[in-house]
């Protein structure tokens, strides 16, 4: 006993090394200078409070997009790496139903809404049997084969749906605004909360009336409300029903839910559909709020929405909200008050310093939540 | 069930590469010319009449993967264009020649891939019957390749696109990085366009002209990108523009509103008059204007200036013509309105058979192959072997007073133009317009 306490010592010894290493040798290099950091807060307070609404904001989207990450994980123990791909999808689909519906032309405030909350619904479908399918196809017969095998796959079918955003984004027939210099540059996509709110006759910046110099946008207002509103759906509904019950027992133990007559596929399909549906919403979301619509924007989006996943505990649903929000908030506050090159590495570098510290994540421990 | 797992994985291998296929350009494909198999030459070649000597191979290694595919393909079709003008022929119908159009980026990168362009420059070094090499696009890309290069042959390379100053130049921070890529020590990387000392100044001048006196400056971190910014900052110090801040950028973030929030206080609590950024547009340039207009107001309060990495269409289809008007950017050369004859004529010629023409770099990939085809036409008639490989890269050192698309220029012993033309472009309704030549 004597000897095990002693080995722990030495571990906590090297990992306090390591973070010392981290913080006072490479954190200058990487604009980690606390005196002149509280210097720039005092001056400019008000900052701080921007920079948080941009964090949230960022935060939500990969958060909604982590817990598809983090539900299939908890169900089948795979990464789905085509997920980040997905949302891409999502925001492909999004835009050209709002292109074919007209609504990026309209200026009517009705057309416009209804637009939208057809876009979303599209989306959401459109991505979810995507989800789905790439379940069936790359990933179900690989069940029980070794882990790998199954990573490739989604590895490959990442690829894939990267490929049909590339074609995708050359359809000018579908979006005009493609225009004619091919599927592999960035597409616009069109402001259009900012755009109803102009024909309404209102304020766009929704804290221009009290005279600070602030910025929150009905776009960061929606995008924060749609990604709680999700995030307590998900919950609830997996707490709460049958299906969410029949996963859970799924998640604990495959085998013995099957023994006791739970429909195994089913509930693999369903877990692939909730969150290709999630990484839909994501979509329209992230495009209403960034304007972009690029095939190759799931690869980072995927990135950040797994070290989400894995920063919160993967498999658990509060953990990859929660690493969401904390990876939006640790981008913005890096990017505004340290220096932008160094934002992956603080990002990636918080993750390996939770992992050693709680290597299950944040919120690994509470298996009971597990999706 | 192991060998049902087998077919499967084929299948999705097979899947994706098929896909892939689509996704790249069509010119990739098409390398347009009937000599597909070398090996079938050398057997009609023994019956034949004596003139038929074989095939030259010339291949290009640029960026087809990635937003920069818009400038890309411009250059790969007026490469096309110049070959078709001689009929693949040379040296008086002696030598067929054979044209390959490479990726050098990759669908995991999106951009150009430091191991696709070893990879190209290797395989090029190790086929005996290329005997240029024209590209890169990417400075940074060009700096992996030229010692390669060099050392197989040496292989000429020449550049339609590259601008970074060291790949030819001693760098006065750097001494001697030069000369690493070159461990022959024979110069074999030649460029048609001007380098970015003169880029940088010139734009550090332009932007001082519109009436500036604060600058933000941001750069990719890529060696192009970061080597203008660089050049752009040392300038302005000297003509008294206020640098206010130089950063790098992550390139594939999601946005920049945090950076260009820091940036709306950065000049003693204001924003500063202009922002130059030196990037590629593969490096998320049109994401990052999106968020300076949304952040800090429209391309008049707050300039927007780059290089020639964003000069292109797919900069503004990717801003959106309402964010990227205003925005400037610079490139080597005059407005093709303002080239001579050949210029003019390259430009009818191109627009004849591929449609409207905007991208400026399209000209420079038209002079890049008339380079080549010069070189060995000059070797030829030397009485040299045009598939000497060194012979060619001596040809291409040699010429001086060429009468191109560009104009007469020459080569100097780096390898670099004697043309110093920079030309400014703004974006009005949607597209670029020429607003003035400057040296």
């Amino acid at each position: 006993m004597e000897n095990a306490k002693k080995k722990f010592n030495w571990r906590r010894l090297g990992i306090s090394a390591i973070v010392l290493y981290i913080v006072f040798l490479i954190g200058p290099i990487a604009g980690l200078d606390i005196p002149a950091i509280v210097e720039t807060v005092k001056a400019n307070p008000i900052q701080l409070v921007q920079y948080l609404i941009i964090g949230i904001s960022n935060g939500a989207i990969i958060a909604i997009i982590a817990l598809g990450y983090t539900m299939v994980y908890g169900i089948i123990e795979l990464i789905n790496f085509a997920h980040g791909d997905v949302y891409m999808i999502g925001v492909f689909t999004s835009l050209t139903v709002l292109s074919l519906t007209g609504t990026l032309e309209s200026k009517d405030p009705t057309k416009i809404v209804l637009g939208l909350v057809l876009a979303l619904i599209v989306s959401i479908v459109v991505c979810a049997v995507l989800n789905a399918s790439i379940e069936r196809l790359a990933y179900k017969r690989l069940r029980n084969a070794p882990r790998l095998a199954p990573l490739i796959s989604a590895i490959g079918m990442s690829f894939i749906i990267e490929n049909i955003g590339l074609i995708w984004a050359a359809q000018a027939w579908l979006v005009p605004s493609f225009g004619t210099t091919g599927g592999a540059s960035q597409k616009v996509f069109p402001d259009m909360l900012g755009i109803l709110f102009t024909s309404l006759g209102w304020n766009v910046n929704l804290l221009a009336t009290s005279g600070l110099p602030l910025r929150f946008t009905i776009k960061d207002l929606l995008v924060i409300i749609l990604a709680v509103a999700l995030m307590v759906g998900l919950y609830l509904f997996v707490q709460r029903t049958r299906l969410g019950k029949a996963m859970r027992a799924t998640a604990q133990n495959r085998d013995a839910a099957k023994m006791l007559g739970i429909d195994i596929d089913w509930v693999i399909t369903a877990t692939f559909l909730i969150g290709g549906g999630l990484a839909g919403a994501a979509g329209l979301m992230a495009g209403l709020y960034n304007g972009t619509a690029w095939w190759f924007m799931g690869f980072r989006a995927g990135l950040q929405s797994f070290t989400a996943a894995v920063l919160g505990g993967i498999g658990n649903i509060t953990g990859a909200m929660l690493g969401g929000f904390l990876i939006g908030l640790l981008a913005s506050f890096s990017d505004g008050y340290l220096n932008a090159r160094w934002t992956n590495a603080w990002v990636f570098a918080t993750l390996v310093l939770i992992l050693l510290f709680r290597p299950s994540g944040l919120l690994g421990e509470n298996t009971g939540q597990k999706a | 069930m192991n060998k049902r797992l087998l077919a499967l994985l084929s299948v999705l291998v097979i899947a994706s590469m098929a896909l892939a296929a689509c996704g790249t350009p069509a010119a990739t494909e098409a390398p347009a010319t009937d000599a597909t198999e070398a090996p079938a030459t050398d057997a009609t070649e023994a019956p034949a009449s004596v003139e038929s000597m074989g095939v030259l191979k010339i291949v290009s290694s640029l960026p087809m993967t990635g937003s920069s595919l818009t400038q890309t393909q411009t250059i790969v079709n007026a490469m096309q264009l110049r070959l078709e003008q001689v009929d693949y022929k040379v040296c008086g119908g002696s030598y067929d020649i054979e044209y390959e159009a490479w990726d050098d980026a990759s669908a995991a990168l999106g951009q150009w891939d430091p191991a696709v362009e070893t990879e190209n420059a290797n395989k090029a070094a190790a086929d005996p019957s290329i005997i240029a090499y024209l590209g890169t696009f990417n400075s940074g890309a060009a700096k992996l390749s030229i010692p390669i290069l060099n050392q197989a042959g040496p292989l000429a390379m020449i550049s339609p696109a590259n601008t970074n100053p060291g790949l030819t130049k001693a760098d006065k921070d750097l001494p001697g990085v030069t000369d690493s890529y070159y461990p022959t020590g024979v110069r074999s990387y030649a460029r048609v366009v001007a380098a970015d000392d003169i880029q940088g100044k010139v734009a550090a001048n332009f932007v001082k002209s519109l009436g500036a006196t604060t600058v933000y400056i941001l750069d990719d971190q890529q060696l192009y990108g970061k080597g203008v910014a660089d050049v752009f900052e040392a300038t302005a110090a000297e003509i008294g523009l206020t640098v206010v801040g130089h950063e790098g950028i992550d390139p594939k973030a999601a946005d920049y509103k945090a950076l260009m929030t820091k940036i709306s206080t950065s000049n003693n609590g204001a924003a500063p008059d202009a922002i130059y950024v030196g990037m590629v547009v593969d490096s998320n340039a049109a994401q990052l204007l999106k968020d300076k207009v949304a952040i800090l107001g429209d391309n008049e309060t707050v300039k927007f200036v780059g290089p020639d990495g964003i000069q292109t269409q797919a900069f503004i289809d990717g801003a959106g013509a309402d964010a990227a008007a205003g925005a400037y950017a610079s490139v080597a050369g005059v407005p093709f309105a303002e080239l001579p004859a050949t210029g003019q004529q390259f430009v009818a010629d191109y627009e004849a058979k591929y449609g409207p023409l905007t991208e400026p770099y399209s000209v420079y990939g038209y002079e890049t192959m008339s380079v080549a085809i010069r070189a060995i036409e000059d070797v030829c008639a030397a009485g040299g072997d045009p598939t000497d490989r060194a012979a060619i890269n001596s040809a291409v050192f040699a010429i001086q007073n060429f009468d191109g698309a560009l104009g007469n220029w020459s080569f100097d012993a780096n390898g670099d133009t004697s043309l110093t033309d920079m030309t400014f472009y703004v974006v009005k309704d949607g597209a670029y317009e020429a607003v003035g030549t400057f040296k």
